[in-house]
């Protein structure tokens, strides 16, 4: 079994991350789109950047374009992009898209799309969920069979990104009743073709999804990404890579609140004292600390698993989701409480960090989502 | 072939000749434990034969020096050893606080003279140890003991009481804290000192616990004899070496409650008792919160990993031990509450034929334990906000 450290390359991708984000995609970057009310909700100069610094192409193969570097390697960028809010489709496009033509694509939907992806000038985003709670087996879009290609009719939810993607990645009903694993299918669809409605919506983190609906949508049977009605497999496979990456931008954002909150302790005084002197609050921190030990250890393992192809690998993803989730929502209540008053204000960066929180912890199944599902895996 | 190879298939053979078969099943019933000493009844003649075997070798303390009767073994030749050992199921010939504990410690600080007594009676069993730590006015504020150690020239008179000595009714020898400078800073004018039980002046009384006997004593020293020669490192200095005893305990108790291979998991125990619904535990409250429990288990396994993994990488932080303390015994605790819940009234059987000892019922309320001895949880919790995140 491999040790649970990271490697040189990957640490080395980790330093440059941290680098990279903390001076070109802050925390004061996501609050001046939000401030400007930024149409795109994101800097398409930022993007270039992370596709010159490699970290968009971290899991397109060397031979399209990418790095290469696995799905522990693009941890690394994820937790970075959590510590500093870093507003940019890293998730929607580098993570989900790429996932879903690596895992259900053929290879000339791969050698087509995945360079675009990389050199930065197709963006993607994942149409999955149709109800506000997450549950990719539930799909009533249809994709029906018409004149030597398809019609594709229903309504997504929380598509992330997708008021500014290019292509659209849907799952589609093509037989079965509405809560059937079996019958789903994966297709790309052109945000602008045909049919196809996009409204943006603008969530509580300032982050951009969009409810996309189809209305006789025609889709080309060379868009279908793998077999008509046998795409379940690839789904969840797609959703456990995004979610290992998910658990990993909670951890970031987990450890950056914590430490914010630490440090203010140390500074902030009342009664004579710095609130770092009381034992009240020194043991919820050291909980907290001991808690987020865990999702280090749990996030690095379910990264790693995919990264080795093991065949527990979900129940892997869904202890790391399942614990960032739950340790995040602690860490982020545990700040605003801990920094008083100034926690509720707009101008502290700590209620920021809260809503995003809730946001990656909602996208693709919370905690009672994934306790749910690992608990299964394991036979009860 | 590599040196290491041939040492494994050394190893190997060796182990196929000379350990019994029936030292190659799981350790079940307490005294299928090996514990040496001169009180010591042995449950088999195999688990003699093994002792004696592996002694002779040196590998019941592998990578001590082979001049104190050790191993002698490299770091990678002990983890071969335990490979190979874990490869037939062998169990541990020798359970010592003396391996463990005050060995270590007298191979770190010990005079040269300390480690030839002592050291060779621990590899081969003759001689059990016992911890003289806790008082019964220092628990927490460890350092705040009161059992004092008069000088008188050559020697020490030792007049005190210890309690919650694991064993010290079945130990040969105690190594015990002492206040030899009662004018001192408190940590400042403590020693670690080593004397035989059967001195005159030392006598010991168990301790039954809420969840019935125990292996826990008191332990009283009247006017008890210590030579000076018998002071572990520098007089004064003991602190230093206790602590470095106490991290080694805390790691130990850290991790109860992990399941052992072939052991079954709590969902298992769990859906043999309740029963499954449409694949699910068919108490659905239970179920909850048993993946709860599950999800912090598999995680803090995970943590345990990662920590020695750091540990061998020459990374990671100094005072994990205390976070995998703090962590272990109270997942432990909620561990053993599910069980009990999960049995529902056969949880709390505690005597008679259908209660198998009332294991279930006695193993919750020792756990309750877990999370006092060997510093209490709220002292870790100040361990890590002080050392770890700097908060004072």
């Amino acid at each position: 079994m491999a040790a649970l450290v990271l490697n040189e390359e990957q640490q080395m991708l980790k330093d440059a991350a941290k680098r990279f984000l903390s001076e070109s995609a802050p925390v004061s970057q996501l609050r001046a789109l939000r401030d400007n009310r930024d149409e795109t909700g994101f800097s398409r100069e930022l993007w270039q950047s992370m596709v010159e610094m490699g970290f968009v192409g971290t899991l397109i193969p060397e031979a399209l374009g990418g790095a290469q570097f696995g799905y522990v390697g693009m941890g690394q960028v994820s937790e970075q992009a959590g510590r500093n809010l870093s507003a940019s489709p890293l998730i929607s496009t580098a993570i989900g898209g790429v996932a879903a033509l690596l895992l259900a694509g053929s290879s000339e939907q791969q050698q087509a799309l995945l360079p675009q992806v990389a050199e930065g000038s197709l963006l993607l985003a994942l149409a999955i969920d149709e109800a506000p709670r997450h549950a990719p087996n539930r799909v009533a879009t249809r994709l029906q069979v018409a004149d030597g290609g398809y019609l594709l009719n229903g309504r997504k939810t929380f598509v992330v990104d997708g008021h500014v993607a290019d292509k659209l990645i849907v799952s589609a009903r093509s037989e079965g009743a509405e809560a059937d694993q079996a019958g789903i299918s994966l297709l790309l669809v052109d945000r602008n073709a045909p049919g196809v409605n996009v409204e943006r919506i603008i969530m509580a983190d300032s982050r951009n999804a969009a409810i996309v609906s189809f209305d006789n949508v025609k889709v080309a049977s060379g868009d279908l990404l793998g077999e008509a009605g046998n795409a379940w497999a690839a789904l969840e496979l797609t959703l456990d890579v995004v979610n290992a990456q998910l658990a990993g931008e909670l951890l970031g954002l987990s450890l950056e609140v914590f430490e914010r909150t630490v440090a203010y302790l140390q500074e902030r005084k009342q009664f004579g004292v710095t609130l770092s002197t009381f034992q009240a609050l020194q043991h919820r921190c050291a909980h907290l600390f001991s808690e987020l030990e865990l999702v280090k250890s749990a996030v690095l393992k379910a990264q790693m698993a995919l990264d080795a192809g093991d065949a527990e690998a979900a129940q892997w993803v869904s202890l790391a989701k399942a614990k960032a989730c739950e340790v995040a929502e602690l860490a982020t209540n545990e700040a605003v409480q801990m920094h008083g008053g100034m926690g509720m204000t707009d101008e502290f960066d700590i209620g920021l960090f809260m809503k995003r929180a809730r946001s990656v912890q909602t996208l693709f199944g919370d905690y009672r989502y994934h306790a749910n599902r690992f608990a299964a895996l394991r036979g009860y | 072939m590599a040196d290491l190879d041939v040492f494994r298939q050394q190893t190997r053979a060796w182990l196929e000749e000379n350990c019994p078969q029936s030292m190659r099943t799981p350790q079940r019933a307490d005294n299928d434990a090996c514990w040496g000493g001169r009180k010591f009844t042995f449950a088999s003649e195999d688990q003699k034969l093994w002792l004696e075997r592996m002694a002779a070798r040196g590998w019941t303390a592998p990578d001590w020096p082979t001049e104190y009767g050790g191993g002698g073994l490299s770091q990678q030749e002990h983890k071969v050893l335990r490979e190979e050992m874990a490869r037939i199921n062998a169990r541990p010939p020798l359970s010592s606080f003396g391996v463990w504990m005050i060995g270590p410690a007298i191979l770190k600080v010990g005079s040269e003279e300390l480690k030839r007594q002592h050291l060779p009676p621990i590899v081969r069993g003759e001689i059990r140890w016992c911890q003289g730590y806790s008082e019964p006015g220092a628990g927490s504020d460890l350092a705040g003991l009161q059992t004092r150690a008069e000088d008188h020239g050559d020697h020490f008179i030792v007049n005190g009481q210890k309690i919650w000595t694991s064993y010290a009714d079945k130990a040969d020898w105690m190594f015990c804290l002492v206040r030899t400078n009662p004018d001192a800073k408190k940590q400042l004018g403590i020693s670690l000192v080593l004397f035989d039980m059967t001195t005159p002046g030392v006598s010991t009384r168990p301790i039954k616990l809420i969840s019935g006997s125990s292996p826990f004593c008191e332990t009283f020293l009247d006017n008890v004899r210590v030579e000076k020669s018998q002071v572990v490192g520098e007089i004064n200095a003991g602190w230093t070496i206790a602590k470095y005893l106490l991290t080694h305990e805390r790691e130990m108790i850290g991790g109860m409650g992990r399941t052992a291979a072939g052991q079954k998991t709590l969902p298992q125990i769990a859906v043999d008792a309740v029963g499954l619904e449409d694949g699910k535990l068919a108490d659905g409250m239970l179920r909850g919160e048993l993946a709860t429990w599950d999800l912090d288990a598999a995680a803090f396994a995970l943590t345990a990993e990662r920590v020695l993994d750091e540990a061998k990488a020459g990374q990671g932080v100094g005072a994990a031990s205390a976070m995998l303390k703090y962590y272990g015994t109270e997942l432990n605790k909620r561990r053993q509450e599910l069980m009990v819940a999960l049995h529902g009234s056969d949880g709390l059987l505690w005597e008679g034929e259908a209660s198998r000892e009332g294991a279930i019922a006695r193993n919750w309320l020792r756990s309750k334990g877990n999370s006092i001895e060997g510093g209490t949880t709220e002292v870790q919790l100040n361990v890590i906000a002080r050392n770890i995140l700097g908060l004072q």
